[in-house]
């Protein structure tokens, strides 16, 4: 097996008295697809927001490309070279791109950031991520205001694309969109990756999600991982009764809500 | 079904809409009086013929004649010409009290809401022991110790403007910074001078503009204020405030004009800049967007 391109080791953080995350370890292969699911408050978020440098690990390690990142970088350079190696795109569309900068402006300013193209082929540059994203001419010129949820989740990924990052997370990405545009930003992704080689970090509570974009998964409850896997073996043979109980929470057709489940969640924690 | 129509909303939709001049009949009446005050004191010296500072005894408080259409002060001396030159001083104190205030409160605020931490804790403390000090009493010892005169009461009064500014616009900042955009572009490496000059303060720019215009108006009292008790704008210099003092003697012989005019500027254009403030700023009223999306709206760079 190739060396792993993310690798996060003992990753604990303590929010006060409160313990958001427990001995957290996983890996992913270049170019690979890991989920990691749970309930709300299970501190998927908190570990992306550690891979990514927005909060920093009480405990524990994130190595990414080789460069351990558990702590804040020394110099801008290192800044820089760390937003080409992990990229984010955070789950709310309407908050995640700055109302006054079009997707064009927000695109070219982080190729800017991290290239030393002139103007014209960093327009071509922006051409090129906006057409991998499905966003035509007009839309790339358009405030975000002028945008649906999915286009701005489109920009979103564009713009984390223009760093060429290595990883990208994508926090809830399609959980703020609705069923179908979903699809498409799925289908957007899984175009993404086949094109590109990026690996991707997958946090959602969507099980219909993660089974068709993850090869892998890792189950999370109350800030530890309790299951870990193949995607269909977790999903279709879950170990753990707190998979089997996030299986059971799915609605499905003729589903009913059943008092046994909430009983049977104080009994799997 | 509101949510269906909006996820597939047409990104170009006809520019009609995109114009419009939420400020209201009223708004618009505080900005054409403030406009027009403007004008009035750049033009000032060549609407008239008489000069400010010339007095003619033998005309105190003489009544309006031909040339001299507000007739004339105490010493005789020509009333609308003050009353123009005095705009002069009246508008451009309060512009640098705004200027200066804005300026230092936008840097703590943003610098405090970006760093975090003990520095903004230490930073609120700070602003919470300036806030005990009432402003024009700060204003009038500053200029009691340093010797009076405009430019020290304008410093004095910018300094204790700083900390209401800084506490408002220190939660907008706060506000911005937890915002996804500008995380996602810490993640991709961006300096913190980039990301809060090119996106941060741009993005409450909108408030900083409507609390500008509100403190222009309360800057505008406070240095008539410290200016009637002698601290500010020195005699002969035409300034409202100034005349305001001056005119005191008059009223009590039953020549209230030169105190009545002076204080009828100052009131109209401190209601004048209020009301804008307020149109700028306030709450939205049924049926018009809120103001800083129409400012984006307006004012967004497309680019």
């Amino acid at each position: 097996m190739t060396e792993a391109i993310l690798q996060v080791e003992g990753l604990r953080k303590v929010f006060g008295a409160a313990v958001a995350v427990e001995d957290v370890s996983f890996s992913l292969a270049p170019g690979g697809s890991l989920a990691i699911v749970g309930e709300s408050g299970s501190g998927k978020t908190t570990v992306a927001n550690m891979i990514v440098g927005l909060e920093r690990p009480t405990a524990g390690r994130v190595v990414a490309c080789g460069r351990d990142r558990s702590r804040p970088p020394r110099s801008a350079r290192e800044r820089r070279e760390r937003g080409h190696e992990v990229q984010i795109v955070f789950q709310d569309p309407y908050s995640s791109l700055d109302p006054r900068q079009s997707p064009a402006a927000a695109v070219d300013e982080v190729l800017r950031l991290h290239t030393r193209l002139g103007a014209p082929q960093r327009r071509r540059r922006v051409e090129e991520l906006a057409e991998l994203v499905g966003l035509d001419k007009r839309q790339l010129a358009a405030l975000p205001s002028r945008l649906s949820g999915g286009q701005r989740q489109r920009v979103a990924i564009a713009r984390a694309l223009a760093a060429e990052p290595q990883v990208l997370i994508l926090d809830e990405s399609v959980a703020a969109l609705d069923v179908s545009i979903q699809a498409q930003v799925l289908n957007v992704l899984a175009d993404v990756r086949e094109h590109t080689g990026v690996a991707y970090l997958f946090i959602s509570h969507d099980l219909a999600v993660v089974r068709q974009v993850s090869d892998e998964v890792v189950v999370m409850q109350g800030g530890s991982i309790v299951e870990r896997g193949p995607t269909s073996r977790v999903l279709d043979e879950p170990e753990h009764p707190y998979t089997r109980l996030l299986r059971a929470s799915v609605p499905t057709l003729g589903w009913r809500p059943a008092r046994r489940l909430t009983h049977f969640s104080t009994e799997a924690r | 079904m509101s949510s269906v129509v909006t996820s597939q909303r047409l990104p170009a939709r006809p520019r009609t809409h995109r114009w419009r001049p939420g400020l209201g009949p009223l708004g618009t009446t505080a900005a054409v009086t403030i406009l027009a005050a403007v004008a009035l004191a750049v033009l000032g010296p060549a609407l008239t013929s008489a000069d400010p500072n010339t007095s003619d005894f033998a005309k105190a408080y003489g009544a309006p004649e031909a040339g001299h259409p507000l007739g004339y002060d105490g010493q005789g001396r020509d009333l609308l010409a003050r009353l123009l030159t005095g705009a002069g001083t009246s508008l451009l104190g309060p512009l640098w009290v705004v200027a200066l205030s804005m300026t230092a409160g936008t840097v703590v605020a943003v610098t405090a809401a970006w760093v975090g931490g003990r520095l903004d804790s230490v930073v609120s403390a700070a602003l919470n022991v300036v806030f005990a000090f009432p402003g024009v009493l700060l204003a009038m010892l500053v200029a009691a110790v340093f010797g009076a005169g405009l430019g020290a009461a304008v410093l004095a009064l910018a300094v204790a403007y700083v900390p209401y500014i800084a506490r408002l616009l220190r939660s907008a900042a706060l506000a911005e910074r937890r915002k996804p955009y500008i995380r996602a572009l810490e993640v991709q490496g961006a300096g913190a001078w980039a990301i809060c000059l090119r996106h941060l303060v741009p993005n409450i720019l909108p408030l900083i503009a409507a609390q500008a215009t509100l403190f222009f108006g309360y800057a505008m009292v406070d240095l008539a204020i410290i200016s009637f008790f002698g601290l500010g704008v020195q005699p002969p210099d035409a300034d409202w405030g100034v005349m305001v003092a001056s005119g005191q003697s008059g009223v009590l012989q039953g020549f209230p004009a030169e105190s009545l005019m002076a204080g009828g500027c100052i009131v109209v254009l401190v209601v004048a800049f209020n009301v804008l403030g307020e149109r700028l700023c306030g709450p939205a009223r049924p049926g018009v967007r809120s103001s800083p999306r129409r400012w984006r709206f307006r004012f967004g760079a497309a680019s």
